[in-house]
């Protein structure tokens, strides 16, 4: 093995070293320059930038909303998957073809339908409105963004782990005299966990970095419906870069941190294969 | 058939879950893609038309189309050359390498833009030395296809990786044994039992291409027929009032994405195949 490591052909050099540009180039160059110009002042002046009222305060909102995503992506989207895998029912395809759908529209695009749907000008957001429920610009349109956007992370993560999922298990737990919902809780959920932990990781991730379908729908008022992404690009249009970078390395680092737990659940998930 | 047995007596439980999984699939997903064509349908074909064809609206779509295709060259290209050096090189720290690659999905667009502003702005590292050369690159094209590379640098390299795994390199060391050369051996050998995969992931790159709003937006400065991408001008006339403008071209974006997920479907069946014949 070592001896190959040594020996590499032309082809192989060309090949390792265009990678390395490449990635050192276009990723690893800009988060090094990020890193260090938020840096330029001494961490102290950067914990003040991300200490600022309005950063601070949309932090806080973007994490709040992307863990209620989370907690309610987790269960529909399980349950999706589920009944995709498990249950027959017309349209069943055509459904399954769909759920990629929030990948493949613009994020803004989305911002613009939910405006449509539930806004002020339509009979919906009307009738929510005279309900005392406003959805647009306001916390549940972002809720609603977010949860559109981030659709197919847990349904895709848990899909293909069921699909796979050997039914012997449960019908044995079943024969033993376990209830349908013991066998679930003990035998199917726990088999599912890393997938849903993966997809959950994943949605997370997105919703913290969430900009385009937010910024149509949120208002965007400091302190009460603008999330970090709209914080951090009202600075730079104000053309205060540096105001910006305490929250654009808040998120960056919990990016980073996102990709390390994502790696830890699938060497965990792997040791039971 | 146990399994009709059990399924059959729990028929009602099961209707309940499947009922309320489409409920929720139709509000969230599918009210708002209808929503969208109502919309647009209300100004009229006429409005619709001729939004379009605008000198704006036209220089937006071609400015989009040209990212695309930049994005999608290099990406292909050099996703390529990357997962064949995930798959096939043995080396120390390849596993943080293929975590770093994973980056532009896990970064904010709009920290990727700031990034790009730090590195290559005016007053940047890089951008430093192009502003004595009178190039500019942000808040402008340059700085527009690097906003657009970089969101969709893994998607190549992250489809084609499993399946160059799963392939192995026997047949690739038998072609060179039996005295094919290397670039004979990939063309010849590796890319048939990759290319839908690469298919794929080439997909992906466009959908998100054409939809990139975030990324773009901090590094441009949406300038009508200049700089400004068809996403961008959705954004501008949708912040103008200028309605009938905004929907029509959503309105196509929403279509091509349409599109593509058909066709990342057909491609995905393919792939799916291709790996268990493998």
């Amino acid at each position: 093995m070592k001896g190959k490591v040594a020996k590499l052909s032309y082809g192989d050099l060309t090949i390792r070293s265009l990678s390395f540009l490449y990635i050192g180039l276009m990723i690893v160059l800009p988060i090094a320059a990020i890193t260090m110009a938020s840096f330029k002042g001494g961490p102290g002046h950067l914990w003040k930038q991300i200490l600022q009222p309005q950063a601070i305060s949309s932090l806080k909102l973007t994490f709040l909303l992307a863990l209620v995503m989370v907690v309610i992506n987790v269960i529909t989207g399980t349950a999706t998957a589920w009944v995709l895998v498990r249950y027959r029912f017309p349209l069943k395809n055509t459904i399954n073809a769909l759920v990629d759908i929030p990948f493949a529209i613009p994020t803004l695009v989305t911002g613009m339908m939910l405006v449509v749907l539930y806004g002020p000008r339509s009979v919906l957001g009307i009738f929510l409105q005279n309900h005392g429920i406003e959805v647009i610009y306001n916390k549940p349109g972002i809720i609603l963004a977010l949860l559109f956007v981030t659709f197919p992370f847990v349904v895709r993560a848990v899909q293909p782990v069921l699909m796979e999922m050997d039914k012997d298990m449960e019908e044995a737990a079943l024969t033993l005299g376990a209830s349908k919902r013991q066998s679930f809780f003990k035998v199917v959920l726990p088999t599912l966990l890393p997938s849903i932990l993966t997809g959950a990781a994943l949605s997370f991730s997105r919703a913290l970095g969430e900009f385009g379908s937010i910024v149509v729908v949120a208002g965007n008022i400091p302190f009460k419906t603008q999330v970090s992404a709209v914080y951090i690009y009202g600075e730079v249009e104000s053309e205060n870069l540096q105001g910006a970078l305490g929250s654009a390395v808040v998120l960056l680092a919990f990016s980073l941190l996102t990709l390390v737990i994502l790696n830890l659940i699938q060497r965990w998930s792997s040791k039971y294969d | 058939m146990i399994e009709v047995k059990h399924y059959g007596k729990k028929k009602v439980g099961q209707w309940i879950i499947t009922g309320l999984v489409l409920a929720w699939f139709f509000v969230l997903v599918f009210f708002p893609l209808f929503g969208i064509v109502k919309e647009t349908v209300s100004y009229g074909l006429k409005a619709f038309v001729s939004s379009l064809i605008s000198p704006a609206s036209l220089h937006a779509f071609w400015l989009t189309l040209l990212l695309t295709v930049v994005a999608v060259v290099l990406n292909t290209v050099l996703g390529v050359v990357m997962a064949i050096m995930f798959a096939r090189h043995h080396f120390k720290g390849k596993l943080l390498l293929e975590t770093v690659l994973d980056l532009p999905f896990a970064v904010s667009p709009v920290v990727a833009g700031v990034m790009l502003i730090i590195l290559f702005g005016p007053n940047g590292w890089i951008g430093n030395w192009f502003e004595s050369m009178n190039i500019k690159i942000i808040y402008a094209l340059p700085g527009m296809m690097l906003a657009t590379i970089f969101v969709t640098i893994p998607f190549v390299t992250r489809e084609i990786l499993p399946v160059l795994r799963e392939f192995g390199r026997e047949q690739e060391e038998a072609a060179s044994t039996l005295g094919a050369s290397g670039w004979q051996t990939f063309w010849r050998v590796t890319l048939p039992s990759i290319k839908w995969a690469l298919a794929y992931g080439i997909t992906l790159t466009i959908a998100r291409s054409i939809g990139e709003f975030g990324a773009v937006l901090v590094v441009s400065a949406s300038i009508i027929n200049k700089t400004q991408t068809a996403t961008l001008l959705i954004h501008d006339e949708f912040t103008d009032f200028n309605y009938a403008g905004a929907f029509s071209a959503a309105l196509v974006l929403a279509i091509v994405s349409f599109i593509i997920i058909t066709v990342i479907q057909f491609v995905y069946t393919k792939k799916e195949k291709g790996l268990h014949n493998a």
